[in-house]
Parts: C-alpha cells; structure tokens; sequence
C-alpha cells in the first residue's frame, strides 16, 4: 500500500456488511436519520437552521473534554449542547443578529475543543472521529442512548408539535392565543441538543448540518404538506445512511463522506427540479 | 352578548413602553359591531392599544375591559393580525395550514383535525376569497392575498372582535381594494367587531363606523364623521389635510393644499 490508500471496488464488501461494527453502523445510523427526519422540519420551519450548526460546535469541546476525563462522549456532548441550547434559547433571535460575538464565540469553542483533544492520549483519532463522525465504532452502549434519544424527542413532539409550528410561524399571534411561547422555544432546543449529541457521533460536528438540515431542506421543495415533509425528510435522511454506508463498504471510503454526498446529491437534484417548476409557472 | 354592550371600554387608561409613557387618560368605549380605525402618527402607539387588549401588556393605570372581562392571553373571542404577518411565514408553510392553525395551533397532541374542523377552515378560506389558494404556499401569494390568508386564520375560531394591524400597507390599490371589501363582508355580518390599525384612512372610509384617534398621547373615540374632518386630520398628522366631499358623498383626505 502507497501513500493513497487504495479507494476502490472490494470485493468482500457483503461480509464486511454483515459484520457486527457495520450492524451497529446501519442501526445508529438508522436511528439519527430518524430523529433528524423528526426535529428537521421544525429546524427549518423555526428558520434555526443556525442554532444547528451553533450546537454542534458547542458539543465539540463537551466531547473532547469528556474523552480527556475518561468520561463517555454522549455525556460531554449532552451537557454542552444542553447549556448552549439553553443559551441560545434564552437569548432568542438576539443570537443570529449578533452574527460577530455569535462567531467569535463559536470559534473560541471550537479552540476549546483543539486543546481538550491535544491532551487526551490517541488525540488526532479522537479530535478526526468528533470532527467528522465515527459511525463504524459505535458500541452497543451508545445505541441503547441513541433509541432512547429517539424515543424522548418523539414523545415530546408529538405533544408539542402544534403549538410549536404555531409558535415557529408567529410567535405575536402564538402568544396572544395563549401559547407558551418562550417555554416552547426552550423545548425545542433542548430536543434539538438530543439530535446533535447524537448526530455528532455518527457523522461528525463538521458534517451534521447535511443530515439534519438538508433532507427536511430538500423534502419542502417537494411538498409543503407538514407530515409528507416528515416523512420525506425522513426517508432522504435514511436511504442517504443506508446507501452511504453500503458505498463506504464497497468502495473502501468514509462513511461521512458517502452519507453527506448521497444527501446533498439528493437536496441538489430536488432544488434543481423545484426551480424548474417555479420558472414553468407552478 | 347583546348588541347593545360594548366590546371595548377603557377608563382612564395610561400604557409604558420601555419606561416612558406612551399614551394616558384613554376613556372610550366601542359598541358591538363597529368597524373602527385606530389613526395616530407613528409611534404614537396603535400596535400597544391592540397589546393591551390582547393582554399582552398591562394598563399602568386605569381599567380596561375586553369583551366584558379583564384582557387575558389565549383570549379565543379576539382574532388577531399583526403588522407584516405573512412576511415570516416562508417557504414552508401552506395557506390551509396557517389558517388551520387558527384552530389547532393551541391544541397538544396529534390528534388529526376532525371533520367540523376542516369545514371551518375550508368555510375561512371561502369567505376571504382564497379558496383557490388553499393549497399553495403563503409565500407564493401576493400581497394582498397574503393578507387575506392571514385574516382568514383570525376568523376561522370565530371572534367577536377582529384587530388588524396594518392590513394595507404595502399594497398597491388594487389589493387594498380586495383586503378593504374582505372587511366590509366581515362587518356586514353584524357580529365581529373590527378594529383596524391604519397609516392611511383614505380606502377604509367606505366601512368605518368610527375611529380612535391618538392625539397629543390620549386616545379619543368618535363617530366617523366627526373624526374626518380638516383641522382634527391636520393636527392630528401635523401637516395640512384636506377633506372633499365628492358628488357621491365619499369622503377623501389629501395631504397638501389645506
């Protein structure tokens, strides 16, 4: 083997498939997609395609961090994505107008996680596999939080789910009807901190957005329809896991890589066709 | 409620915004089917009148009475359209669906809309005229379409008072005309009464029954045609209005030439 490791057709990807890392790979990879389908909608509706993003670079120094103290990597991510989440909900709107101290924040977290990741032993695979997901090392442990996760945040959008599109849509209007607006608003980013805490895991804090943004993105220029955009962004997000994984195994790649290439190709064919319609006159 | 009560009454009622006092000594009372225009400078506070009786500020003096109660939040008996509402709604979001939410948008759970539901929502939509839109995106409609999807979302529970903030600014005349006789129906009906903040009170007159003026920072209630006239409209905007009395009897206000 050379310098470049050899990307190409394996020919024994069917037994790599069936192995144990690559069950765990499909199920967790299964499960994000799943809740990323669910929360994505409301990301998109809320217009916080931003705090997605915001969280996942807050999570990064909560997983470095946890690696360095020997703790799990979940309960890094869950305690700083929730502190943030919380932050950001608090603050409200405040945080994508204030785009400089926003950034300048997010760079310093980013930083934090740089230094945590350089004083845990085996630092560069820990800081690459939390920068861009670690999908084929996902133990039964993490699975077990991740359908937990899943199960959390569809309870309790399901309960909420309403007056959360209501509160998303006009917060004014909400409000006068009686809808708990600020309390809703800090529901919602602490599911959304479930999400990235996950996600971050199987694809990676650099690469979160194409799979919890982008299917639901790309499902709402099919349809406007709430729960066909669920379900579609559900089931982009879902075949983007399962194709990607299938490719990284018979092509010897990342699986980040294929999953987040399968979803923006997706999200690229479906902006190209909905401007066509637009430009016919539909 | 009888026709004869009144929707809103306020007594000696003062409003802060950020510590300094907006507006003070408002005593008027509006009777059950009015259609009223709330006129005022800028700044003057129109939109704070509509938060008060919204219950989402409080009086810091006097009593305000709305539908004969204290204002609370999550009043149903009060629709509500705030300036620019439609321009936040986006991509994502279909006029069914918005006007649904004037229904289902306080509701926990999933439970599906039922039968009545979606009549009621379908029956909104028929009477703003944008039947045929029900389908589309809010953000695909014109403006005045947009406006009319939006009042169509405050009248699905129907209310017995109707506050529109702005509802044609930003439209050309055309538009202004459609969302003006979209009111007019509504008061026609006799049950709702309207409250509509405007800038310009050219295109209501057709269907005003009267207006609160804020002037000098105390609202006043009057009768259209004792609002309407030259030297009030004048003071009022601090720059000379005309009143014309056309063959048709309809009253315009011009700005200039007093």
């Amino acid at each position: 083997m050379g310098v470049v490791a050899a990307v190409g057709y394996q020919s024994d990807w069917f037994d790599v498939v069936r192995a144990p890392f690559m069950v765990n790979a499909f199920v967790a990879g299964s499960l994000v997609a799943v809740a990323a389908g669910l929360i994505g909608y409301h990301v998109v509706v809320r217009r916080q395609v931003f705090a997605a993003h915001a969280l996942a670079h807050i999570g990064f120094p909560g997983a470095t961090g946890a690696v360095v103290l020997g703790l799990p990597v979940t309960a890094g991510l869950l305690v700083f994505c929730i502190a943030g989440a919380l932050a950001i909900g608090a603050l409200g709107k405040a945080v994508s107008e204030r785009e400089v101290a926003t950034g300048t924040v997010l760079a310093f977290a980013t930083a934090l996680g740089v230094l945590f990741g350089s004083l845990a032993s085996r630092s560069a695979s820990t800081v690459t596999s939390i920068l861009f997901g670690n999908l084929l090392g996902v133990s039964g442990a993490q699975i077990l939080t991740f359908a937990c996760f899943t199960l959390v945040l569809g309870a309790v959008l399901a309960v909420v789910a309403r007056p959360l599109v209501f509160a998303s849509i006009d917060p004014q209007v909400a409000e006068a009807r009686g809808v708990p607006v600020r309390a809703l608003g800090v529901v919602f980013m602490v599911l959304l901190a479930l999400v990235v805490t996950m996600s971050v895991q199987v694809i990676g804090t650099l690469l979160l957005f194409a799979l919890v943004v982008t299917p639901s993105a790309a499902a709402l220029y099919v349809t406007a329809r709430p729960a066909a955009v669920v379900a579609l962004g559900t089931a982009i997000a879902l075949v983007s896991v399962w194709t990607g994984l299938l490719a990284a195994a018979m092509f010897d790649l990342p699986p980040s890589f294929a999953i987040v290439t399968i979803a923006v190709a997706v999200w690229l064919v479906l902006y190209a066709v909905s401007r066509a319609r637009v430009r016919h006159g539909r | 409620m009888t026709a004869a009560e009144d929707v809103v009454e306020l007594d000696g009622v003062a409003v802060k915004r950020g510590g300094h006092r907006l507006w003070s000594e408002g005593t008027f009372a509006l009777p059950a089917g009015a259609c009223v225009a709330v006129i005022g400078p800028n700044g003057s506070g129109k939109t704070t009148l509509f938060e008060l009786l919204l219950g989402l500020v409080a009086p810091s003096e006097g009593s305000v009475r709305v539908l004969g109660d204290r204002p609370r939040r999550g009043n149903r008996r009060i629709g509500y359209v705030p300036q620019n509402y439609t321009a936040s709604v986006g991509e994502a979001v279909r006029c069914r669906d918005l006007v649904a939410l004037g229904i289902s948008g306080t509701r926990w759970g999933m439970r599906p809309l039922s039968a009545n539901d979606r009549g009621r929502v379908d029956a909104a939509l028929e009477d703003a005229g944008v039947a045929e839109f029900a389908n589309r995106r809010v953000s695909r409609l014109s403006g005045g379409q947009q406006q009319r999807v939006a009042i169509a979302q405050a009248l699905v529970d129907d209310p017995d008072l109707l506050l529109l903030d702005e509802p044609l600014s930003s439209l050309d005349v055309a538009s202004q005309s459609d969302v003006v006789s979209l009111i007019e129906d509504v008061s026609a009906r006799g049950d709702v009464t309207i409250m509509v903040v405007s800038h310009d009170v050219n295109p209501l007159l057709p269907v005003l029954t009267g207006a609160v003026y804020l002037l000098d920072g105390h609202p006043h209630y009057d009768e259209i045609g004792a609002v309407v006239n030259s030297e009030l409209l004048t003071h009022l905007y601090g720059t000379p209005v005309r009143v014309v009395r056309t063959a048709q009897g309809d009253l315009f206000t011009r700005g200039g030439g007093g």
